[in-house]
């Protein structure tokens, strides 16, 4: 289910802009605001309160999360037995994903012998279907893990979880618009979900940044190119909310990802077509109206040549 | 060695003080060209030779004079991405002094005074060993442990960057501690490395001792202190973990040695060391020739190698190969891996020193402790 109106921004924390996006839409009145992916930080949310001038209301979905797993212990022993399917079930993909991507790379590092451009290109063509079918794969596998865990448990339909999302919905029938912040991306993403948080949001606009853009958009990837450990091959997490299409979000990304290494820049954007690989430094936006998206000037994405162009270029 | 440099050099120095002065004064020394890295010092002296710490090569490397002048120079080959720690000793009228090089701005400090270095082609101090104004500073304080074996002792301890104590924190407990802070930028590069969650949130011990030779060269008393004091004690005093998977031992040189002798004693206490320059010397046959103070190290190492048990679940392990304990801790790997041991090892063109171990934190750091990097996007 899309939603109505959805604003992706840059990171907030040193560069806010979200009374801007909030006053872009004409929202009067509370700022409804998920804060989950701070974790137990839930509740400091007093710089964002005074940048809205009092206006935010949290809707707390943490400690309702953690509530719930207090009051409906069978439900937290199943999340936490599906969480260590999912968990397994990546280590199983990562194990698959990095001979893919280390046989991409090799062949994209390779120079053609000249006359023969074609030969090496069918060759990476097939060598990113390779990947792009493992991606596929994992995501098929991981959904079946959150179907068979929503028919055995459906969770929405729990007391514990009921009740808070009766609050919730509430508390958002004096909000005109929702904020999602970043974080933690996955425990922001399944307490999201816990919750159908965007049944919750109807057809609201939603602003979201960093994990929370994330978090909302069909799929959510991973991405680091220069970890501490590890060769750096962004990876396919799961289904993210799909409250937008057409846009994967990469926030830091002048910090995460090697942006000058066309061979890098190239690859993630082939790899993740034809959605755009938006790059969300701060200042930058990306408004989606339902259908269509809009870049404000100065937002890049990935272009699959290696380079950075504006986000709203074809 | 560049030939061209070292005719210029020549040349200069033969068209007179003030034609030298001058192309001198336009350059940084020492020059470093690809491998070669060539060294200039000026001065009426009899002798002068670069004193180095590299295991292979002669400890003093004499420089040439230009006849009939008083520039001195030294070209020698050094890998690219070496950092190179020396002094010039310099011989004047029978007297002989060691002095860092006046024209060398580079310096490095250890707790036994103040080296010049240089780096090689491709070296850059790592960014985040410097102070990043975005990542949030924590925090050291004081606090007092109380060991039967070894007297009351003070500990400082680092606390993270928003440390709440309605959190359980992992525990890191670092030999030699305020030298790492003091000299291997430990604290900063915990803030950094923490910002940008490389590692988690953590409580870091640093422990000194005024007896380091004596209890860090498995000494069973610091063995105790560790396992019987300081964690148990740590762990009422703060919001840690308290499983072993969550305890972590570090240390340089004799500090990898308590720390592997402390792990090797209590198996199953701590599951992660960081090991390094350990100097792990041990003989195969016949006496070691290190001196006594190693006397009880090769015996722990001995027995350790003759029966390595599984002192931890993983261990990141490093040292420079410019150190004469190289041969001591390649050997150790196979040893540890035969053990079962999750064992990162890191070699770096370096030397038995405090920057060395501090540009392999985060390679360590993170090989014990992994971040939520991939998880976390604020």
């Amino acid at each position: 289910m899309h939603a109505a109106r959805v604003v992706l921004l840059g990171p907030q924390r040193l560069h806010r802009t979200l009374n801007q996006a909030v006053d872009s839409l004409r929202a009067q009145g509370p700022v409804a605001a998920v804060t989950a992916g701070w974790e137990e930080r839930e509740a400091e949310d007093k710089e964002m309160r005074e940048h809205l001038g009092g206006r935010l209301v949290n809707l707390a979905l943490w400690e309702r999360a953690e509530n719930v797993m207090e009051r409906d212990p069978e439900l937290a022993k199943a999340l936490r037995e599906r969480q260590d399917r999912l968990r397994e079930q990546h280590e199983l993909y990562r194990m698959r994903l990095v001979h893919a991507i280390d046989a991409a790379r090799e062949l994209m590092r390779r120079d053609a012998t000249p006359g023969r451009e074609e030969m090496l290109e069918a060759e990476i063509v097939g060598a990113l279907e390779a990947v792009r079918g493992l991606d596929e794969f994992h995501l098929r596998r991981v959904s079946l893990i959150h179907r068979e865990f929503e028919t055995e448990w459906k969770p929405a339909e729990r007391d514990a979880v009921e009740r808070h999302a009766r609050e919730m919905s509430q508390i958002l029938d004096a909000c005109e618009c929702v904020c999602v912040a970043g974080g933690h991306v996955v425990a922001l993403l399944h307490r999201l979900r816990l919750f159908d948080a965007l049944t919750l949001f109807g057809q609201r606009p939603i602003i979201a940044w960093s994990a929370g853009a994330m978090a909302l958009g069909e799929r959510v990837v991973l991405f680091h190119d220069s970890p501490p450990q590890g060769p750096g091959a962004a990876e396919l997490y799961e289904e993210g909310l799909g409250a937008y299409a057409g846009v994967l979000p990469f926030p830091h990304a002048k910090k995460r990802l090697h942006l000058h290494d066309r061979r890098r820049v190239a690859l993630l954007a082939r790899r993740f077509a034809p959605d755009r690989c938006v790059v969300f430094d701060p200042l930058t936006r990306m408004d989606w109206d339902g259908h269509r998206w809009q870049g404000q000037p100065g937002t890049l994405r990935l272009h699959d040549e290696g380079r950075l162009v504006q986000a709203g270029s074809p | 060695m560049s030939a061209t440099l070292v005719q210029d050099i020549e040349r200069h120095a033969r068209l007179g003080p003030w034609a030298l002065e001058k192309w001198l004064g336009g350059r940084q020394f020492p020059v470093v060209e690809g491998r070669t890295v060539t060294f200039v010092f000026r001065g009426n002296v009899d002798e002068v030779k670069l004193r180095h710490w590299i295991h292979g090569l002669a400890t003093a490397l004499p420089f040439h004079n230009v006849p009939a002048t008083d520039l001195w120079f030294l070209a020698i080959d050094v890998p690219e991405g070496s950092r190179l720690e020396y002094k010039l000793e310099v011989v004047a009228r029978g007297e002989h002094r060691l002095i860092q090089d006046p024209l060398n701005q580079n310096l490095a400090s250890d707790p036994y005074g103040v080296n010049s270095v240089v780096y090689g082609t491709g070296y850059q101090v790592p960014e985040w060993s410097m102070t990043d104004p975005e990542a949030r500073p924590g925090e050291i304080v004081e606090h007092e442990i109380v060991s039967h074996a070894l007297g009351t002792k003070k500990v400082q301890v680092y606390l993270p960057a928003r440390f709440r104590r309605t959190r359980r924190y992992p525990l890191l407990v670092v030999h030699d501690g305020p030298d790492y802070v003091r000299y291997a930028a430990l604290k900063t590069s915990l803030d950094n490395l923490i910002h940008r969650l490389e590692i988690p949130s953590l409580v870091v011990a640093l422990i000194q001792s005024q007896d380091r030779l004596r209890e860090y060269a498995d000494d069973p008393r610091h063995a105790d202190f560790l396992t019987r004091d300081l964690v148990p004690q740590l762990e009422s005093a703060f919001p840690l973990v308290g499983k072993p998977s969550a305890r972590a031992l570090a240390g340089a040189s004799f500090g990898a040695v308590a720390s592997l002798a402390a792990a090797w004693r209590y198996q199953g206490f701590f599951d992660r060391l960081m090991l390094q320059s350990g100097s792990f010397a041990f003989t195969d046959i016949g006496p070691h020739d290190r001196g006594p103070v190693f006397d009880p190290v090769v015996r722990f190492v001995n027995a350790f190698r003759r029966n390595p048990g599984k002192p931890a679940a993983h261990m990141y392990l490093s040292c420079g190969v410019y150190e004469s304990l190289i041969y001591y801790n390649r050997s150790m790997v196979p040893l540890l891996e035969r053990a079962g041991l999750d064992v990162k090892y890191s070699e770096a063109h370096d030397g038995h020193n405090w920057e060395n171990w501090r540009d392999r934190l985060r390679e360590g750091l993170s090989w014990l402790y992994p971040g939520p990097l991939w998880m976390v996007y604020e």
